[in-house]
């Protein structure tokens, strides 16, 4: 009896792992900062920073979660959050050429929606390339990474398009919103975290979109003579995961008000750290958005909170590095510890 | 026969290798459940069982490669563990699996040597002496196989050929072999049987593990049967029949397995299908003007030897093969470029013959998986699950199927073969078909599951489903067929109604085409 509950307890430790693991984080970075430096962690106004470096990561790990879901990966997130900024920069800065020699500026929400449409069109190519032409995800999307990375710094020549304020006189204003406004004293990056991570819950859970994702990770041929549309739904996240890309981009653009060809470089690697780190299997099928954000926050405040402490970069690197392993060796753990207890039943 | 040095005598008790109670448990299912096994040099010792019987497994326990749950190895007379394929490797076991295991990039040479090069005094291996000695065991085997060609290039049989010389490499006291013949022609299994003899001179003690059932009594000493798990008999190999090995798998009396048909009175045509045609690739044969109806509460055999086309007819049905010519009728309408998920809202489901890989997401739960093909018939607005209508048929099926889980949520993966396949039929009648489409349905599932999946039949087939119902099991085809079509080398060679129904007529119709080969 006693030993029952003493396997249930484990295993309900090991299923809110990434919970507690984030807890401890906190807990360990807001007390060596208090007696360190004197800084106090958990104020609002670091939150909200914090807050808008996860909603980075999370919104890119959003998009990446339901890709892996389906046994796939996306590495073309970071170039394309690159090309998105550029594109954004430019038409702003620039404006468009138009046949004729003449210049054009776009009014701020067309230019939003247009970059929007490009991201998800990338994804929409690496669908095509993935299932019309059956390329691997992970060389598909590498290539896309470098297609990205190399029109972003075209679109310049590699150099920055600054002062994205935009001007009253050409109509292209407000595109800062993005990346400096508040809605109720929220910055606008975390809500648009917070919408799309409950649209991402929805479409998981009540949707047959949703199930029809977590069946083609498991087992894609069942899914295909159960009438799943494989090639539709594959298509559908890998566009879903473009357009976060390019949200991104744009939001990234706007709080630096300029926009650099290098943004984003690596960042696919978060993405995936904090959908593995909340409980995303890599082999498919198995994860939850809920795990994905929390995994966000536990990179994200990581990041921060190592900065602040004036870790060394070179040491940060090591230490996320433990923390993604650690999260992966948990995770085969507990798979045993399920495998055990449904042998000894 | 010839070899046969033993007429008469008892089984000595010289036990090489000698298993004891033997226990395998995997995650929902018991693979065996307290086995004994002996294994006697210089014999051909047979292991013989339907599928899902525990052979595999039992062999996979004795070479190392699984571990058991429960029981005792003895080596020799004396108490062994054995943890690695290493150390069965060093006591003198070696296993040919029944899926070949080569590196098809390497060459044969390399395959052979593979974690045992022969090197030079640095250390480097020696290639020239590797294909030397891959040649001279191939010579062994008669076999006109170059050492140097890469295993990709080998045909299917030469690179079983190349697996058996593998395992002839150095000194063995044990050998496993689980299905050796399966992909060997006729000439390559004389070769076989000559080296296996070769090798009971020597004193080596051969496990032989096959379907073949005619090569069994040929080749082998005694005979070992396993039925779900259990030990059901061990017996001297002069003593046996077919029929006593056929009878001894099956076990249970299959008079009380299938249902009380009565013959459906309806005349209503729900599919029909006519002049189906397919082509394929070289090794498969092609479909050729298939045609037949099926009616409305009806079960339908087909019926056909291995490579008949069975399969095939009910793929194109499904539209998981599109490329077809011909005309399928559902209730009537034109089925053409419609795929799967269309098929099925136009009320045809497919039941496949692999549980494993293509029914089921091991992930996903029972009751998930129960509503994958029919989430449409229980959605909202067009996209919205309806969480009560899913837990209310979820639950409805999970009686009406009597699947034994603890609850529908847990892991589908959790559950034995047979709840596993009432999951599969649950999920396709969840869709509310018209005609249920079954591939094999009762394979790798123990008797009692299986009467229940006969049971089930005969119940959809009252309710008015049409059900085609394909398999290879002569008796399934007799107990539960209202009608039968027999297919040889993709065409219809008969059709036979209840009365002809017989183990003779299917079984004459089903060799229609064929060269009488036997092998001896």
């Amino acid at each position: 009896m006693q030993n029952k509950k003493n396997v249930n307890l484990s295993l309900w430790i090991m299923k809110m792992r990434t919970v507690i693991a984030l807890v401890i984080i906190t807990v360990i970075i807001t007390v060596l900062l208090e007696v360190t430096r004197n800084i106090n962690f958990l104020n609002p106004l670091n939150l909200v920073t914090v807050g808008k470096h996860v909603a980075i990561t999370a919104i890119l790990a959003l998009g990446m979660t339901f890709v892996i879901l389906t046994g796939g990966i996306d590495l073309s997130i970071g170039g394309i959050v690159g090309l998105c900024g550029m594109i954004a920069g430019g038409l702003i800065y620039e404006g468009l050429a138009i046949p004729g020699g003449d210049i054009m500026f776009l009014n701020i929400w067309s230019i939003i929606i247009a970059v929007l449409i490009i991201g998800t069109f990338i994804g929409y190519l690496n669908g095509v390339l993935i299932t019309k032409l059956n390329v691997a995800p992970f060389i598909g999307t590498l290539g896309m990474m470098y297609i990205a990375r190399g029109l972003a710094n075209l679109r310049s020549g590699g150099a920055t398009f600054p002062n994205l304020q935009g001007k009253e006189e050409l109509g292209n204003t407000g595109f800062t919103f993005l990346g400096a406004g508040h809605i109720i004293g929220i910055p606008v990056s975390i809500w648009i975290m917070i919408v799309l991570a409950i649209i991402a819950v929805y479409v998981a859970k009540k949707t047959p979109l949703g199930r029809h994702i977590y069946a083609i990770g498991g087992n894609a041929k069942a899914a295909k003579l159960s009438g799943v549309q494989v090639k539709k739904v594959t298509l559908w996240v890998y566009m879903f995961s473009g357009f976060c890309a390019g949200l991104v981009g744009l939001i990234i653009s706007s709080q630096l008000v300029a926009s650099h060809p290098a943004t984003g470089e690596s960042y696919e690697m978060n993405a995936i750290a904090a959908a593995v780190l909340g409980g995303t299997s890599l082999s498919g099928g198995v994860g939850t958005i809920g795990g994905t954000v929390i995994g966000a926050f536990v990179i994200g405040i990581l990041n921060d909170g190592l900065v602040m402490l004036g870790v060394s970069e070179f040491w940060q690197n090591v230490i996320k590095g433990i923390v993604i392993i650690a999260a992966v060796v948990f995770d085969q753990i507990q798979k045993r510890m399920n495998a055990k207890a449904s042998v000894a039943k | 026969m010839s070899n046969k040095t033993s007429v008469h005598q008892p089984i000595p008790d010289n036990i090489i290798y000698r298993a004891q109670n033997i226990v395998k448990r995997y995650p929902g299912t018991i693979a065996l459940k307290g086995v004994d096994f002996k294994i006697y040099p210089g014999k051909v010792n047979v292991l013989v069982g339907e599928n899902g019987a525990g052979k595999s497994t039992l062999m996979k326990i004795m070479a190392g490669i699984e571990f058991l749950s429960e029981g005792q190895l003895f080596w020799k007379g004396k108490e062994i563990k054995i943890d690695t394929t290493e150390q069965a490797e060093s006591l003198g076991i070696r296993i040919i699996h029944q899926e070949l295991n080569l590196c098809p990039n390497l060459t044969v040479a390399d395959n052979i040597f593979l974690n045992c090069e022969l090197t030079d005094k640095y250390g480097n291996i020696d290639v020239k002496r590797q294909e030397r000695e891959a040649a001279a065991l191939l010579r062994r085997l008669e076999q006109d196989i170059n050492p140097k060609e890469l295993v990709s290039n080998l045909k299917v049989g030469q690179q079983q050929i190349v697996e058996i010389a593998k395992s002839l490499r150095n000194e063995m006291e044990v050998l496993i072999m689980d299905e050796p013949t399966s992909a060997l022609s006729n000439s390559e299994v004389r070769v076989l049987f000559n080296i296996i003899n070769d090798l009971k001179s020597q004193g080596v003690a051969v496990i032989y593990i096959s379907h073949k059932l005619e090569e069994l009594i040929e080749i082998g000493d005694n005979i070992t049967v396993l039925r779900d798990g259990e030990l059901v008999t061990v017996k001297e190999m002069e003593d046996v029949t077919l029929q006593w090995i056929v009878r001894s798998m099956a076990g249970k009396d299959w008079g009380d397995v299938f249902p009380k048909r009565e013959q459906p009175d309806s005349d209503e045509i729900i599919l029909s299908v006519n002049n189906l045609s397919c082509r394929f690739g070289t090794e498969q044969e092609d479909l050729k003007n298939i045609s037949f109806d099926l009616k409305k509460g009806e079960i339908l055999g087909i019926y056909g030897l291995l490579g008949a086309g069975r399969s095939e007819v009910l793929e194109a049905i499904m539209g998981l093969n599109l490329d077809y010519e011909g005309e399928i009728k559902i209730n009537g309408k034109l089925l053409k470029t419609q795929d799967i998920e269309e098929r099925i809202r136009e009320g045809v489901v497919l039941v496949p013959e692999d549980r494993q890989r293509e029914g089921l997401v091991p992930v996903l739960s029972v009751g998930h998986n129960m509503t994958m093909a029919g989430l449409w018939r229980i959605i909202k607005y067009g996209f919205h699950i309806d969480k009560a209508l899913e837990g209310s048929s979820i639950n409805r099926m999970f009686e009406k199927m009597s699947v034994k889980a603890p609850s529908p949520r847990v892991p589908v993966s959790s559950l034995s073969g047979g709840n596993q396949q009432k999951v599969v039929i649950g999920k396709c009648l969840l869709t509310e078909p018209k005609v249920l489409l079954m591939d094999e349905p009762t394979r790798g599932i123990d008797v009692g599951a299986k009467g229940e999946v006969f049971m089930l039949m005969d119940e959809l087939a009252k309710e008015g489903l049409g059900v085609l119902f394909v398999s290879s099991e002569i008796k399934e085809i007799i107990g539960v067929c209202d009608r039968v079509i027999v297919l040889s080398k993709g065409k219809k060679t008969k059709e036979l109604s209840k009365e002809d129904i017989t183990e003779e007529n299917l079984v004459d119709a089903s060799a229609i085409g064929h060269r009488t080969t036997k092998v001896g």
